[in-house]
């Protein structure tokens, strides 16, 4: 039975990685040509891991599910990148980014990890310059910086609102190099079904061809996870279609702990939805709120009438708004951290104050914005006497420079000009801080399989900073697996190739096409999106932006039967043995029926409130989050036994040796 | 509204395929035109019929998987929009709308509307990157100073998403858009010249290889490009291949 033994090396803070890197064994170069890794998923993690382990020397197999490994979805990251540079020269240090993390995290994130992760964020941006990443420049040719939530300084890295595309098509690019040399073997519209264990050891994959249906058996000397989050179980997100917890929630049934699941983040700023048919929700990036100003009106009257469509917004005098972030919180103002801006909507929506037809969306108004910049712009241009008309024009043209291509996607989905009248917008699910829990060296559980990137747990804690996520994406794979994995497989330099003729994987096989067909045998009564749609109104009614016990408990026993009547009833026309997008759907739709129920589970377990997890009874008096240190400074990870129902708790309780617990406040 | 669609559909890469009708009656103007497609599958599975299937994942306009002809343009009629970002708002009531796979000899129908674009991979494989490790460049990033306008147009360069409209809409089916949106990225930075010679050189003879056809400058590419990636990155390719031939 494995342990919880999070292995974090002995010593001061700021020396742990250095030394740990300095200790651990190495495989030599002639060795590394005898070893085969398998890396599931290609976003940054999983790109950039590939990449790097296949220039070390091992032989790697990536799959992924996407037609081409540029797809995967870091690439619709819009903000940035934070490292710390220090380029400005504004006071940013390793520490402080170290501090920022884990004070973003509500003080529910691994020490050590976060501290590791800070200290390799400057690699980052030298490797991805280096690789001809093309970072936005200031005039004098050295790079940008900007400024991002819940932090006092500049140290975010960007290339327009495309700043994960470049980063994965940057890591891509390494990927291909790779593959050219022949180190890299590419598996394009594949998916992972099940990892198969020998001995207790990962050793491989069961993959199923999505063009063929054919299944495959994949072995190595180790297994790296690199899947991504599992925001999807709430059908509506930000995440692509094709994200799922299905690679992770597989290694878990295995014997991989999976770690804090309620831990999601819903992001503040997104389009709203605008009807049954949606599929899938737009972000409008976080760096919008440093401009625009969250309102909704001060009388419930006016929403009213807004919402029946007899009033608009700009019709509405100054003094009739509620700027209610700068109301509540005054020193960060509408750049509060992700969850204290999206409790905080959901709140004055809640008490009826929306204002679009579901009642679930509030204002971001570029008024102000818009006028400032059109005054200085005419007092810099000599032209103090400008009409407020003019004024507008100047301001305008300036909010495009910084935001054009979101306020264009804005009105090719929402049909409204944001520059005339306020974006409408509402928080919606975004990332998974929740994950596979892995240990120092980001290894699961299960002896030789690693998670890497948004799969794993273990640096955001409770709520993710912006611009955060490709730092870790980037860090785990490019800077802290290539290192750590060699330690582990430098046992396995006499294994020798992996068969796949063992009955491990004739096992495993087997079980994958029996689910199959079990999926493909449903009476037939009803769709998988149906399904998906249903869990997804679960999900977010029940388990959401707040949660209570009364809710969570309904949520346990609603998403169980659900899961009953998907199995019995679902609907997967076409073949088992060809294309089928229905039936990548359904295994999909399966283990989000599973994970869901995990996830309240978690959410009932924790009688506190943290970052994304608030819980209703554990607030203070002005409604903020109230955490329990006490009980609850620890992370929660799952061990399978049969169903989510009875799934066993282990706990990480995490040690602070650096830094003074304190209560996160922004006001 | 109503709408009427006609699809392509395939069983698989050896069948034959063909144009099939279908009549929506509940179609939304606040719907995505891929949504608009989800409601057909979703009537066409409660039939008992296999939905129509087609590439997509981010739905945001920047993965690239989305790739369709509809009437007869990539992406559909909205200038520089892909299919996802397209809303069912651009057509009107009782419209009939035709929806092909992209069609080049270079991408073989997997499927309905899925097309296989690997030569593209294979492009980017053939010299799409800088040969530097990625583990342990000491470096520091400053340390290499860009003109703003150059990483300015080598980033506009690499907005390029992948998608292949550019080959759909060339009467030639030319990839030499796409093709040249790399080589310009990696021309206009420093850090590219170091292998600039065969990067181009091998990278247009992959393309060739691939069986994707040449271009005549007829700009269709640029016009249906969703990114709008500019002609004149086909300009600095061509640049960049004949100083490479003659250095050779």
């Amino acid at each position: 039975m494995a342990t919880l033994d999070s292995k974090i090396p002995a010593g001061p803070l700021a020396e742990k990685w250095n030394k740990h890197k300095d200790q651990i064994n190495l495989v030599n170069p002639a060795n590394k040509r005898n070893i085969d890794i398998i890396v599931v998923g290609t976003g940054l993690a999983g790109a950039s891991a590939s990449a790097t382990l296949a220039e070390l020397g091992y032989n790697v197999k990536t799959f992924c599910y996407q037609d081409s490994p540029r797809r995967a979805h870091s690439i619709a990251a819009q903000g940035g990148v934070n490292a710390a540079k220090n380029y400005q020269g504004d006071g940013d240090s390793v520490y402080r980014l170290f501090y920022d993390t884990i004070k973003g995290g509500d003080y529910r994130s691994r020490e050590a990890n976060v501290y590791r992760l800070a200290q390799v964020s400057t690699n980052i941006i030298d490797q991805c310059v280096a690789q001809g990443v093309p970072f936005a420049r200031e005039y004098g040719g050295l790079l940008d910086n900007r400024s991002f939530g819940g932090v006092q300084v500049s140290r975010t890295f960007y290339a327009k609102g495309q700043t994960g595309q470049q980063l994965l098509l940057g890591a891509y690019s390494a990927m291909n190099r790779q593959i050219q040399r022949g180190k890299i073997q590419s598996f394009t519209r594949h998916e992972m079904l099940d990892l198969v264990l020998v001995d207790g050891k990962a050793r491989g994959i069961i993959a199923r061809d999505l063009v063929s249906g054919k299944l495959e058996r994949h072995a190595a000397h180790a297994v790296v996870l690199a899947t991504g989050g599992y925001g999807n179980l709430f059908y509506l997100s930000t995440y692509c279609m094709g994200a799922n917890v299905t690679a992770a929630w597989r290694a878990h049934k295995k014997g991989a702990y999976f770690a804090n699941p309620c831990y999601t983040q819903i992001h503040p700023t997104c389009i709203p939805v605008s009807g049954d048919h949606q599929s899938k929700l737009t972000l409008m990036s976080e760096s919008l709120r440093n401009d625009g100003r969250i309102w909704v009106p001060k009388k419930i009257e006016d929403a009213q009438a807004i919402r029946e469509g007899k009033l608009k917004p700009t019709q509405i005098a100054e003094e009739d708004r509620d700027y209610y972030l700068e109301r509540r919180y005054p020193a960060f103002g509408n750049l509060v951290p992700r969850d204290v801006a999206s409790r905080a909507a959901k709140e004055r929506c809640d008490a009826g104050y929306g204002v679009n037809k579901t009642g679930e969306a509030v204002y971001l108004d570029f008024d102000a914005a818009i006028m400032r910049y059109g005054r200085e712009k005419a007092n810099t241009s000599g032209r103090k006497d400008a009409s407020d008309a003019e004024v507008r024009a100047l301001g305008e043209a300036i909010v495009e420079a910084k935001y054009g291509n979101l306020f264009q996607m804005y009105e090719k989905i929402a049909d409204e000009n944001p520059y005339k009248t306020p974006m409408k917008i509402y928080p919606a699910v975004h990332y998974a801080m929740g994950g596979l829990w892995v240990d120092y060296n980001l290894m699961t559980t299960i002896p030789g399989c690693y998670a890497a990137g948004e799969a794993n747990f273990s640096d955001h804690g409770a709520n993710r900073l912006g611009a955060s996520a490709l730092m870790q994406g980037l860090a785990d794979g490019y800077f802290v697996l290539p290192y750590t994995i060699g330690d582990y497989l430098s046992d396995d330099i006499r294994t020798g190739a992996i068969s796949t003729e063992s009955e491990a994987f004739a096992q495993a096989e087997e079980a994958v096409r029996t689910k199959l067909e079990k999926l493909m045998s449903g009476s037939g009564k009803h769709s998988v999106d149906y399904y998906h749609k249903k869990l997804g109104k679960i999900m977010w009614n029940k388990c959401g932006m707040s949660r209570n016990e009364k809710e969570l408990k309904e949520a346990i026993s609603e998403i169980a039967a659900l899961r009953a009547d998907f199995w019995e009833n679902v609907k997967v026309p076409g073949m088992l043995d060809s294309k089928n997008q229905e039936l990548e759907k359904a295994g999909k739709v399966a283990d989000f029926l599973e994970l869901g129920e995990l996830f309240a589970k978690d959410a009932l377990e924790r009688n506190e409130s943290c970052g994304g997890h608030f819980r209703e009874e554990y607030q203070t008096e002005e409604g903020e989050a109230l955490r329990d240190d006490e009980q609850y400074k620890y992370t929660a990870a799952w061990e399978y036994k049969g169903t989510p129902s009875e799934a066993v708790l282990h706990r990480e309780d995490l040690v602070y040796e650096n830094i003074e617990l304190k209560t996160r406040s922004y006001k | 509204m109503k709408i009427k669609l006609n699809v392509w559909r395939q069983k698989d890469a050896t069948s034959k395929g063909a144009m099939v009708s279908y009549d929506l009656d509940h179609v939304e103007a606040d719907m995505s035109f891929l949504e608009m497609i989800d409601v057909l599958n979703e009537e066409l599975i409660s039939k008992g019929e296999e939905p129509v299937e087609f590439d997509h994942d981010c739905r945001e306009g920047i993965c690239g998987t989305c790739s369709m002809t509809i009437n007869g343009r990539p992406h559909g009629p909205q200038h520089r929009t892909t299919a996802c970002q397209l809303h069912m708002r651009s057509f009107s009531d009782g419209d009939t709308i035709t929806v092909e796979p992209f069609r080049a000899a270079a991408f073989p129908v997997i499927k309905d509307l899925i097309v296989d674009r690997s030569a593209f991979d294979r492009i980017q494989q053939a010299g799409g990157y800088i040969s530097v490790n990625t583990s342990g460049n000491p470096v520091d990033a400053n340390a290499i100073p860009i003109e703003k306008e150059h990483a300015d147009l080598s980033f506009n360069a690499a907005t390029c998403i992948g998608c292949g409209a550019c080959v759909a809409a060339c009467k030639n089916a030319s990839a030499m858009l796409f093709t040249s949106a790399k080589v310009s990225q990696y021309a206009l930075l420093p850090q590219g010249q170091v292998e600039a010679t065969t990067r181009v050189l091998n990278m247009v003879k992959q393309m060739d290889l691939e069986g994707f056809g040449n271009c005549t400058n007829t700009g269709a590419c640029e016009v249906e490009c969703p990114k709008g990636i500019s002609l004149e990155n086909i300009a600095r390719l061509n640049r960049e291949y004949l100083s490479a031939s003659l250095k050779k």
